[in-house]
Order: C-alpha cells, then sequence, then structure tokens
C-alpha cells in the first residue's frame, strides 16, 4: 500500500527531506521530559509567556509586602483617585479609599491560586477516572460515566450551598466546590480519547507483552492523549477564574475585605465611567495572564508531541 | 504532436514546507492518447499520485508547479479556477484508493451521483433519476434502483468502489484518472474492478491514467508503463517492452520483486508447539444492558497444529477471521475450545498465570504506524518487555538487550533513541520485530507483517523473518491476504472463509492444484500463476 496522498499533508515528509536545524545531535539519549523542555525552550512565546506568568505570580505573592498599603486600609485623603505617582497610589484608589494595586495582588493571590488547585485536582481526577473509564470498558464504563452523569445534573449552586452549610464559609470550599465539578469534563474527553487509543495495534502489542493494566494505562494511554488535555487545561482555568468571582459575586466565595480579580472586575464594571482604571488594571492582570496560558498550553503541547520536533 | 489527450511536459512539483523544500515531482514528461491505458507505476514517495493530482490543479496551497500540462493543447497550469471547475469531474475526472472515505456518508449514493450531473449537465434532481439508476447499472450495482437510495455504509467496499466509479463516468470523461482504485480491495473483488474498468473503457473509449505500486495489475492492465523513483521518471514503454525487456536496474527490481523461495520443510518428528481444538470466537452485536443478545461468530470451530520450526499460513480475504483466530490463539482475545502451547492447555489461564508464558509468544502486527506508540523512543518500545519479564535487569543490562535486538533486524543501534514517526514504514515493520525478538520467544504471530509495505522493502523483510528463523528456530503463524509472500515462507497453508477453513494442505499441494473453488478462485485473481 502506498501513502502518496498522505506524504505531502505537512507532517510527514517523504524520505531524504531534509530535518529541522535545530536538531541536536540524535543518537544522545533524552527522556521525553528534558526533550519536550529543550523542544519547549526553542518556542518564543511560549517562553515569554512562562516568564510573564513566572513574574505575575511573583509580584503577586511578594508585591504586598513591599507597598505600603494593607489590604483593607483606607486613605483618607483619596477616595476614586485617578492612577498617579504623586501620592503612592500608582493604579490608583477605589471608592472607598483603597489602594487598586495592593488590591489587585492580593486578589491576583486569590485567583491564581484557586485557577491552579482547582484545575490541579480536575485534571488529576478527571484523567485517572475518564483513562480507566475508558479503557476498563464494558459494564464498568457505563456505571463509572452514569456516575458523571448524575454529578451533572446536580446544580451547581446546590451543591456549593450544600458545602456551605455542611462545612461554613471557607476559601478552601470554593477549590473543593469548583474541582468537583470541574473534572466531569476532563473524565469525558479523556475517556473518549482512550476509547479511540485503546484499538491502537500498540496497545494490542502491550497485552501481549504481558504488561500490566496499570502500566498500559499510564506509559501508553495517559501520553498519547496528552495533546486534548492541555488544551482542555488552558481552557478550563479562565472558566475556573470567572467561576470564582461569579461566586464571589453572589455571597459565596471570597468576602470583603478580601478579594479576587473576578470581583474586582464585577466592582470595576459598575464605576465604569467615573473610574475607568478600576475596570482596565485587573481585567489587564486576567488577560494578560490567560494569554499567557494559551500561549503555553500551545507550546506545551508541540513540546510533548514527539512529532513536531 | 496534436493528437495527445494528455500531454505533462517537464512538469516538477516542489513543497515549500516550513523546514525546506522538498521536490517530489524533478522533470517528468509524458503524454496519454485517446482510448489507452498509461500506467503509472511506483513505491510511495515515487511522485505519482502527486503527478497526477497535479494535473487536476488539485495540489495543496504550498506546492509550486512548473513546466507544462496540456490537456488537448490547452494549458490547465494556466487554466482559471472556474474553467478548471468544468473540466474536473467533466472531461477528467479521477477515482481514488479508499473506497471507503471518498463518498460522503450522511448523502444518498444517488444523491451524491447526481450531483454531478447537475453541476456539469444542469438537470435537475428528477431528470438525473434515471441517469443515475442506468449508471449504477453500468458498473454492475445489484438492483439499481433500489440501491440508489442507499446510504455508502450499507454497501461494502468493493460496490462503494463501483459508485465512485459510476460519479466519475458520470458525464462520459475523454480521461479517468484511478489512483490506486483497487488497492484497499481483495484480491477477488479487485479483479471485477479491474474488469469492469476494461469493459467501461471499451465502451466509452475513455483514456485511464492508471496509477499503482501493483506490478500484477499493470501488466494485465496496461497499454504502456511510466516507471517513476523518487520524482523522476525512470522508463517508459510499452507493457510488452517494459515487462519483457526492462532497461532500468529499478524497473528490473520492482520486477524482480516478488518474493522468491520456499522455505526448507520440517521434520515431521518435531513436537508440537501450539494446538487448537474447535476454536470459536464470537463477538456481541448488539449489548443490552446486562448481556448481549445477538452475536457474530467469526471464528468458527477451527482446528489447528503447528510443529516447533514450522510456519503455517493462513490466507484469506478481509472479514475471513483470520486475525481474530490469530489474537485468539495468542489469549488476546477470548474464546472458546482448547489451546495447548508446548503441550499445556492454555485456554483457561488467568491473566496472571498468561504473563510467564507471553514471552514465549510474540506477535508482530499489520500496520507499522500504529503499532509503536507514538511517544515512546525505540529503545523504550524494545525493552518494554525485559521490564515485565525481567525486572532483575538493571538500566545497562536492558540496553545491552536492545542493542543486540536492533542488531539483529539489521537496524543502527544508535538509533534507539529516536521516536517512531522518524523511520519508514520497513523501519518501523523491523522495529516491531525487534520487540518481539528482545524477549527470545519460541512462537511468534505474524499479522500481514508485510501487507502495507513496498514490494521492494517486503523482499527485504521477508528474508529478514526467514533468516531469524533459522537462526533461532522460531515457529510462526503467518497471516496474509498475499499468496506469493505466503507460498514463500510457509509449510502448510490454511484458507479461511467466514470463519472456517476452506482447504489446507501443504504449500505445494495448494499452490500446485487447489482443491476448492475458492482457493481457485483466490489463485487466479492474485494472477499468481503468471507472476513468480
Amino acid at each position: 500500500m502506498t501513502t502518496d496522498t498522505t506524504s505531502y499533508s505537512g507532517h510527514k515528509l517523504p524520505p531524504g527531506s531534509p530535518n529541522p536545524p535545530a536538531e541536536p545531535d540524535p543518537v544522545a539519549g533524552e527522556s521525553l521530559g528534558q526533550d519536550a523542555w529543550r523542544r519547549l525552550k526553542q518556542n518564543k512565546a511560549a517562553m515569554v509567556s512562562l516568564i510573564l506568568l513566572v513574574l505575575i505570580s511573583a509580584v503577586c505573592v511578594a508585591g504586598p509586602y513591599l507597598l505600603p498599603w494593607g489590604l483593607a486600609e483606607v486613605d483618607w485623603n483619596a477616595f476614586s483617585v485617578a492612577p498617579t505617582l504623586e501620592n503612592g497610589h500608582f493604579l490608583g484608589t477605589d471608592a472607598n479609599g483603597r489602594d487598586l494595586l495592593t488590591r489587585t495582588l492580593y486578589g491576583g493571590r486569590v485567583s491564581l491560586s484557586v485557577a491552579l488547585v482547582a484545575t490541579f485536582v480536575s485534571l488529576v481526577i478527571g484523567v485517572l477516572y475518564g483513562a480507566i473509564s475508558g479503557y476498563v470498558g464494558g459494564r464498568v464504563d457505563n456505571l463509572m460515566m452514569r456516575f458523571v452523569d448524575i454529578m451533572y445534573s446536580l446544580p451547581f449552586m446546590f451543591l456549593v450551598i450544600l458545602l456551605m452549610v455542611v462545612f461554613g464559609r471557607n476559601i478552601f470550599l470554593i477549590y473543593a466546590a469548583i474541582g468537583a465539578v470541574e473534572w466531569l469534563d476532563m473524565a469525558r474527553i479523556v475517556r473518549g480519547q482512550t476509547l479511540a487509543l485503546k484499538q491502537r495495534e500498540f496497545i494490542e502489542a502491550a497485552h501481549a507483552l504481558g504488561v500490566r493494566d496499570r502500566k498500559i494505562v499510564t506509559r501508553h494511554l495517559i501520553p498519547n492523549a496528552i495533546g486534548p488535555v492541555i488544551i482542555y487545561v488552558t481552557l478550563t482555568v479562565p472558566k475556573v477564574i470567572l467561576l470564582e468571582s461569579f461566586l464571589s459575586f453572589l455571597g459565596l466565595g471570597v468576602q470583603e475585605p478580601l478579594t479576587s480579580w473576578g470581583v474586582l472586575i464585577s466592582a470595576g464594571t459598575d464605576m465604569m465611567q467615573s473610574a475607568p482604571w478600576l475596570l482596565l488594571v485587573p481585567s489587564l492582570f486576567l488577560a494578560v495572564t490567560l494569554f499567557c496560558l494559551n500561549f503555553l498550553g500551545d507550546g506545551l503541547r508541540d513540546a510533548l508531541d514527539p512529532k513536531t520536533r | 504532436m496534436a493528437d495527445n489527450l494528455l500531454e505533462i511536459d517537464n512538469l516538477s512539483v516542489d513543497f515549500q514546507l516550513p523546514n525546506g523544500t522538498v521536490s517530489a515531482v524533478k522533470d517528468v514528461s509524458f503524454s496519454i492518447q485517446p482510448g489507452e491505458t498509461l500506467a503509472l507505476v511506483g513505491e510511495s514517495g515515487s511522485g505519482k499520485s502527486v503527478s497526477s493530482t497535479a494535473a487536476m490543479r488539485l495540489l495543496p496551497e504550498l506546492a509550486r508547479t512548473s513546466g507544462a500540462i496540456r490537456f488537448k493543447g490547452e494549458d490547465l497550469l494556466s487554466a482559471t479556477p472556474k474553467r478548471m471547475r468544468r473540466i474536473r469531474g467533466n472531461a477528467i475526472s479521477m477515482i481514488f484508493q479508499e473506497p471507503m472515505t471518498s463518498l460522503n456518508p450522511l448523502q444518498r449514493i444517488g444523491r451524491q451521483i447526481a450531483e454531478v450531473l447537475e453541476k456539469h449537465l444542469g438537470l435537475n434532481g428528477r431528470q438525473a433519476r434515471p441517469k443515475v439508476i442506468e449508471l449504477l447499472e453500468q458498473v454492475g450495482i445489484p438492483e439499481p434502483s433500489r440501491r440508489i437510495d442507499s446510504y455508502p455504509y450499507e454497501l461494502s467496499g468493493g460496490q462503494r468502489q463501483r459508485v465512485m466509479i459510476a460519479m466519475a463516468l458520470a458525464c462520459e470523461p475523454e480521461l479517468l484518472i484511478a489512483d490506486e482504485p483497487t488497492t484497499a480491495l481483495d484480491v477477488t473483488v479487485q479483479a471485477q474492478i479491474l474488469a469492469l474498468l476494461k469493459d467501461l473503457q471499451a465502451r466509452y473509449g475513455m483514456a485511464i491514467l492508471f496509477i499503482t505500486h501493483d506490478l500484477g495489475i499493470v501488466r494485465h492492465f496496461a497499454d504502456r508503463v511510466c516507471v517513476m523513483r523518487h520524482g523522476e521518471l525512470v522508463e517508459s514503454g510499452t507493457t510488452g517492452e517494459v515487462f519483457g525487456n526492462p532497461r532500468h536496474a529499478y524497473t528490473r527490481m520492482l520486477i524482480d520483486a516478488d518474493p522468491h523461495g520456499r522455505k526448507a520443510p520440517v521434520d515431521t518428528t518435531m513436537p508440537m508447539l501450539l494446538e487448537a481444538k474447535d476454536l470459536r470466537v464470537r463477538f456481541a452485536l448488539k449489548k443490552r444492558l446486562f448481556r448481549a443478545s445477538e452475536y457474530f461468530e467469526a471464528v468458527r470451530g477451527i482446528d489447528l497444529s503447528i510443529r516447533r520450526g514450522q510456519t503455517v499460513g493462513i490466507v484469506g480475504e478481509s472479514g475471513s477471521g483470520k486475525s481474530t483466530l490469530g489474537r485468539a490463539l495468542l489469549r488476546l482475545l477470548k474464546s472458546r475450545g482448547e489451546i495447548r502451547f508446548d503441550g499445556s492447555d492454555i485456554a483457561a489461564l488467568d491473566t496472571g498465570s498468561m504473563r510467564p508464558l507471553r514471552s514465549r509468544m510474540q506477535v508482530v502486527f499489520q500496520d507499522p504506524f500504529g503499532s509503536l506508540s507514538p511517544r515512546m523512543t525505540v529503545g523504550e518500545v524494545i525493552s518494554e518487555g525485559l521490564r515485565v519479564h525481567h525486572p532483575e535487569f538493571n538500566r545497562r543490562q536492558r540496553e545491552a538487550q536492545v542493542i543486540e535486538a536492533l542488531e539483529e533486524v539489521a537496524l543502527d543501534p544508535a538509533m534507539r533513541n529516536r521516536y517512531p514517526h522518524e523511520f519508514s514504514g520497513g523501519q518501523r515493520q523491523r522495529i516491531a520485530i525487534a520487540r518481539a525478538l528482545v524477549l527470545k520467544p519460541e512462537f511468534l504471530l505474524l499479522d500481514e507483517p508485510t501487507s502495507a509495505l513496498d514490494r521492494s522493502v517486503q523482499v527485504t523483510v521477508i528474508d529478514l523473518l526467514r533468516n531469524l528463523q533459522q537462526k533461532h528456530d522460531l515457529t510462526y503463524l503467518f497471516i496474509s491476504h498475499d499468496l506469493s509472500v505466503v507460498r514463500a515462507l510457509a509449510d502448510t497453508v490454511l484458507v479461511m472463509k467466514e470463519g472456517q477453513v476452506v482447504e489446507q494442505g501443504t504449500t505445494e499441494e495448494i499452490f500446485a492444484q487447489p482443491r476448492e473453488r475458492y482457493t481457485q478462485e483466490l489463485m487466479r485473481a492474485a494472477f499468481v500463476d503468471d507472476a513468480a
């Protein structure tokens, strides 16, 4: 059988085609991790994004200690002041005279940690659950996926309120609630991937080698499903940040004086005409973060795919 | 030469890829007269499909074409897109390799054929219908007035290819470009489709540009032959000339590429290694909540025995159950009946008790692209079995074994840190063989290991398998639809059809005097008698 028709489609080159110039010594041993990191370093957009993300996180963590203003500290001399260099409120103040830069950095801590924890929880549970369900198949798959359906049908707000009633108001509850919902989509995506991969001959070859099921899932299935998973993670992060602000808006999330980017943005929208900086500053932080995550996600997906090297 | 239908003059095609330019076709010239059949022959990557796609101006954006393509004197390379749309499907039409994917699965076939008529002849739906039925009848679809409302999934592969041909013929083209039209089909179906094309050619007087890698077909089908290699035209001439007196070494190699030699017979006193009695495999068709209600029996009571050192060939067309049988023997599928390996019954062993045996019975699959995990290096792929069966090995010992296995299959061990996609089909198949060999198995299931490879690569893989068998005293079960390969490798042959053994015997017997009609039909369709 010939494959001429696919050989010029882009990724698969005819024999004798030039190799990418940046290729290192092909003989040297390299694990997939090292290899991926090397390829990620070649991707400028991804590296700039990574540096920016680290920078934003560092500023959010360290910044509040360096700034003279506290989170809830009211400057009685400056209500709704526009960004200025004169009085130390570099990005202005809100209607209550609180420093916007300080509040944005504090908000960043909450938003970024929610995003990080909830996404990580959804990633771990979702990938494992989906891979197991798809791999085992049959009745187990049926039962596992029906459980997912039941979880889907529970109203999200109901779940959050239930958690509040049982455990009291706590920021970790937000993490838990969001994580508990977000993994459902991930599980479905990974299960779909697994069902397709399961038919491939390399899985059958692994069976013929006597490889244990656990190893087949972790060594063969999950690494090969990673592309869509990373794409979905980059979509989950913004979703989680917005979900948190929605909860906070309803009074179920973080409470004053603590804040988050989502809360700041929704507060800023109310004052859009009189004090636009209240909307612009936190939005800018959020937008830059999300952009960086997207570029980094694309870069990671490419770097983890040996075909692109 | 005004009487040429299609004239290709110094055609070159380059693909501009991010990491450099790849020239797919270099300075190729040929022409087709009205009503003749020209075969464009070559292995994968030879540029034969690219040349014909260029003639239809269907190449992707990043292709740069130079030279001239003239259809009845009109230069197609400079024709406007509108003019090209009028020519395509009307004066020149095309059929492709994959009948399974070249039809729209959500549209009735009648609709898809009528679309061509509506587009080029300006008929409306009602006027087109009788014409469509007539076309379906001409391409030999039974009950055309009922089939016209079928969806593609209701048709077999051969029937779908007939529908594609009907579509291509709808406007009575002067030139039909057939790009590997029979490659995805079973041999008996292939023979029918070729006969149909010949018949239609005589009726319509159209020229056929036939693109294929299969010289057996060319010899029976084409008037003239052009042989391509690495984008260049190496030889052309009438079929008689090229086959009778090939001038270029590459052509000689292609013609010669049928696997030669026979297997030396095995001492009949050797002990049985693998035996099966009344083996049955069934698949659930309809699944209810708790248990399946309908079954399809893919393997229906097969008896089989293989002596140590023997090669048993299993021959059959797609759907005959030959691959299912192989998988069931290795306990990769659930089955009923008895399987004895080296004297002990393994049919009832659980996964854990089966595991130690796995290193003694290994498998090589058909698809060299699907059988290696794309995210593992070749070294990781090969050493995986060692991790399971020799957990006591440290990294260096595993490495040494991997190197030995790679040398065994004639690959450079330095390549072990590369990923599978960097290798060609033949090399990947060698990697798959190395993965099996590293465990030092006694029995190897070879499930169409050469079917996806070019003929010239096939021969080298067959030689490798033969040498390995001698060196390590291996026992093979060789599954294939390719009779010439089976003949070169097997001691005894089983012919399967619909899950049952139709005929079995020694290779000599089966090929010299096939008793059953089905076997005879297979032989005739595969052009086995005169190809060797």
